[in-house]
């Protein structure tokens, strides 16, 4: 493997991990949502 | 509020694009390693942010012992869930920086390594615990653990000082000379990341918030249910 790939794979797990993160805080998001429609029916 | 938020997302994305442009082309290629050596750009800001954000931590779960305020216990939290993914940037682009450096992926017994991933542990349990935990003093008991993992902070800072370590000198303070250009790249870059730190941190402060709230009104709701 050169060390371009490297490279390449460092920045993309840096996104992967961010990008990981950010679908959980979105998934919690949506649930605390739900939760605060279902408390005002 | 929301403004506010708005304005720190768009000068978040357009930090990070600067950095990404100027970490991959703008800045010079290092002699002896060669462009891998560009990881350096997301690897040491993503340390250095995590460091912070375990300070904050550790400043805030002092400060809920002390007075018991639940807003500082959720910035205890919000820090250390934040520090902890930037930690784990930090765990998984050292080794692929590594291999083909060292020709190995980790150095096992190098304190530098051990004691970052012992740091991360630490935090993963602290996480766990606030996770799983229902008892109502699982604020004080992981405030607690804060302080004690804090306290490998410093210890992963200055293990290269103190030890011989594969690990190279840190490039501040540590006796190393940087270049001029790579040291302008790599403070945007930390820059970058203290942008994305905070805007992360400030909706996850947000999204607790509320959480907590949403929770006392079911319990509220459930109390009144049961005494009809």
């Amino acid at each position: 493997m050169n060390s371009m790939h490297y490279l390449y794979a460092a920045y993309i797990a840096t996104w992967a991990i961010h990008g990981t993160y950010l679908v959980i805080l979105a998934r919690k998001y949506k649930k605390v949502r739900r939760e605060m429609e279902s408390l005002r029916k | 509020m929301k403004r506010g938020i708005s304005i720190l997302a768009v000068v978040t994305a357009l930090l990070l694009s600067l950095a990404l442009y100027e970490a991959l082309i703008g800045a010079p290629t290092e002699r002896t390693m060669g462009d891998v050596q560009r990881i350096f750009y997301y690897h040491v800001p993503s340390a250095w942010t995590a460091f912070l954000l375990f300070l904050i931590n550790f400043i805030a779960s002092i400060v809920y012992l002390i007075r018991r305020n639940p807003k500082t216990d959720i910035l205890a939290l919000v820090s250390a869930e934040v520090g902890v993914v930037f930690c784990t940037v930090v765990i998984v682009t050292g080794p692929i920086w590594a291999r083909p450096v060292w020709g190995i992926w980790w150095a096992a017994g190098d304190i530098r390594l051990t004691t970052t991933l012992v740091l991360w542990l630490i935090y993963i349990s602290y996480l766990v615990l606030r996770r799983f935990s229902t008892s109502g003093q699982t604020p004080v008991i992981a405030a607690v653990l804060a302080i004690f993992g804090a306290l490998d902070v410093p210890l992963v800072y200055f293990s290269i000082w103190f030890f011989r370590t594969q690990h190279p000198s840190p490039v501040i303070g540590g006796g190393g000379s940087l270049d001029p250009r790579m040291a302008h790249v790599l403070l945007i870059n930390w820059a970058a990341f203290l942008c994305l730190a905070w805007l992360v941190s400030w909706t996850r402060y947000r999204l607790e918030v509320v959480k907590r709230e949403v929770e006392e009104a079911q319990a509220l709701e459930s109390l009144l249910e049961g005494s009809r």
